[in-house]
């Protein structure tokens, strides 16, 4: 699936990632947690070669790709999804020209494009907004689309860049479940960084824990759960008087 | 329309009408340029940019060096410098259509610099969740960088245009005609004021309707 082996990156003298190994396992939840700068998004950019290592492997499906050039790369990136803190959606584009980019890129015919935009928008939840603008959405619709996006083109994986980590509480849990789902129903291996103890403790299957670009421990774990049972302001009262700690920082 | 002209626009018309047209093949050559050749240009300079897809440090000096120096030159002294190649290229370094080429040049060089500039409001991260899809940097450019611009776009192509007018005027230097050689020749040199005055409100409300469409059509397809 998606294996490191022995990679570094290196910022000028400073080594962002010290000689990592890492096997994802092919259908898995894989959280990274780490404080901010350990290290997470640079491990996860060289995933998908955002981030080229300086050193070591990245191995996809078994092949090496750390050394691909131009089209091939690209071409590996089509088959890996990625989702962002800031969405980075296109704003001059509707919701459903957004999500049918990764087609025109992977130069999918016309003609076929609909059905598989349709059929991401309906996935989560969206398909009534399908001619919005993204500015005419809320945060929690933003990063809906920018999934949809991210999965139109069948992904195997999907790389999440601390996909909640602008959202709300309620929000946050209603885009867990629809990740939990893309895992589940749509069997996408996710990899997901957060620095949100509980967004990693309710997914995650397994979870890397990361300091000053090291992996300090892998854990395996039960997930809690997406908890959605409750909504907005009910939620807010819940956690205060359970002393949630959905936040730590 | 005409009765309300004033007699001495009416006594010159078929004169101004043919220095509009000699404004409008300079101006809109040069607008041309700046589209086929200043919009490449200015795309490539940002992509050269450092930590831009082609960072290119060597590249983007030269480039943006080559683009400074056109923008820089007083343009009167860039037409006249300009001529023994003019004269080489068109045969001719005199008239409307050898004017055009030393025009052409600053046209391409102004739009290339203001292309570039509305290239960097592009938010990086959306370059990023370009790249990360597979795109190519054909990709991002005509699904990414141009539709997220376009507003600029065309705001920049409207503050070009005006500045061509403004180019255009002292044409006349070598004889390229046009409304603002007019407005010297009958109104400065033949002292008539009130034919300068006449054809300086005539530039003036080209100018308000190019920068009204320009403004807009821009808020029009402006969808952020
Ligand atoms: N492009 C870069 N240039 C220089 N330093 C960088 C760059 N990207 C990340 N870093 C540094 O590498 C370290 C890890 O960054 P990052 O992977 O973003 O951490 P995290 O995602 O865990 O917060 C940080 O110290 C950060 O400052
Ligand atoms: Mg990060």
């Amino acid at each position: 699936m998606v294996s490191l082996q022995n990679v570094t990156k290196r910022y000028g003298a400073f080594k962002a990632i010290q000689s990592i190994s890492l096997n994802i396992k092919p259908g898995e939840i894989h959280g990274i947690i780490g404080a901010s700068g350990a290290g997470k998004s640079t491990l996860l950019r060289m995933m998908n070669l955002l981030e080229k290592p300086d050193e070591g492997d990245v191995i996809i499906n078994n092949k090496k790709i750390n050394h691909l050039k131009g089209k091939e790369i690209r071409n590996i990136r089509q088959s890996l999804g990625m989702i962002f803190q800031g969405f980075h959606l296109v704003g001059n584009k509707t919701v459903f020209d957004n999500v049918a980019v990764p087609l025109e890129i992977a130069k999918i015919a016309k003609k076929n494009r609909t059905e598989r935009v349709m059929e991401s928008l309906r996935f989560v939840g969206l398909e009534a907004y399908k001619d919005k603008y993204p500015r005419q959405l809320s945060g929690g619709q933003k990063q809906r689309v920018a999934i949809a996006r991210a999965i139109v083109n069948n992904p195997s994986v999907l790389l999440c860049d601390e996909p909640t980590s602008s959202l709300d509480p309620t929000t946050t849990m209603e885009i867990l479940e629809v990740l939990k789902q893309i895992n589940q129903q749509l069997n996408v291996t996710i990899i997901i960084v957060s620095h949100e103890m509980e967004v990693i403790r309710s997914l995650s299957e397994r979870v890397t824990v990361m300091e000053d670009g090291q992996i300090y421990e892998v854990v395996e774990i039960e997930p809690t759960g997406v908890n959605k049972s409750t909504k907005g302001a009910a939620t807010f009262v819940e956690q205060l008087k359970s002393g949630g700690d959905s936040n730590p920082s | 329309m005409i009765p309300i002209l004033p007699k001495v626009l009416v006594e010159y018309q078929s004169e101004i009408w043919e220095s509009i047209v000699e404004s409008s093949i300079m101006v809109g050559f040069s607008v041309l340029a700046a589209l086929l050749v200043g919009l490449p240009i200015g795309t490539f300079l940002f992509l050269c940019r450092k930590g831009q897809l082609l960072e290119n440090r060597l590249v983007f000096s030269s480039l943006n060096l080559l683009v400074n120096i056109i923008r820089s030159f007083p343009f009167l002294l860039l037409v006249i410098f300009m001529i023994p190649f003019t004269r080489f290229v068109m045969g001719t370094a005199i008239g409307t259509a050898a004017a055009t080429l030393p025009m052409m040049v600053i046209a391409i060089a102004h739009y290339s610099r203001l292309v570039e500039q509305s290239l960097l409001d592009v938010p990086k991260g959306v370059i990023q969740a370009a790249v990360s899809m597979g795109a190519s940097v054909k990709d991002i450019i005509f699904k990414f960088l141009y539709v997220e611009s376009r507003s600029a776009l065309v705001l920049s192509m409207t503050t070009s245009t005006i500045s061509f007018i403004s180019y255009s005027t002292i044409m006349g230097v070598v004889g390229g005609g046009g409304i603002g050689d007019f407005a010297i020749r009958y109104g400065y040199l033949q002292y008539r004021t009130d034919l300068m005055v006449y054809i300086i409100i005539i530039i003036v409300i080209f100018v308000q309707i190019i920068q009204y469409s320009g403004i807009t059509l821009a808020r029009k397809i402006d969808k952020r």
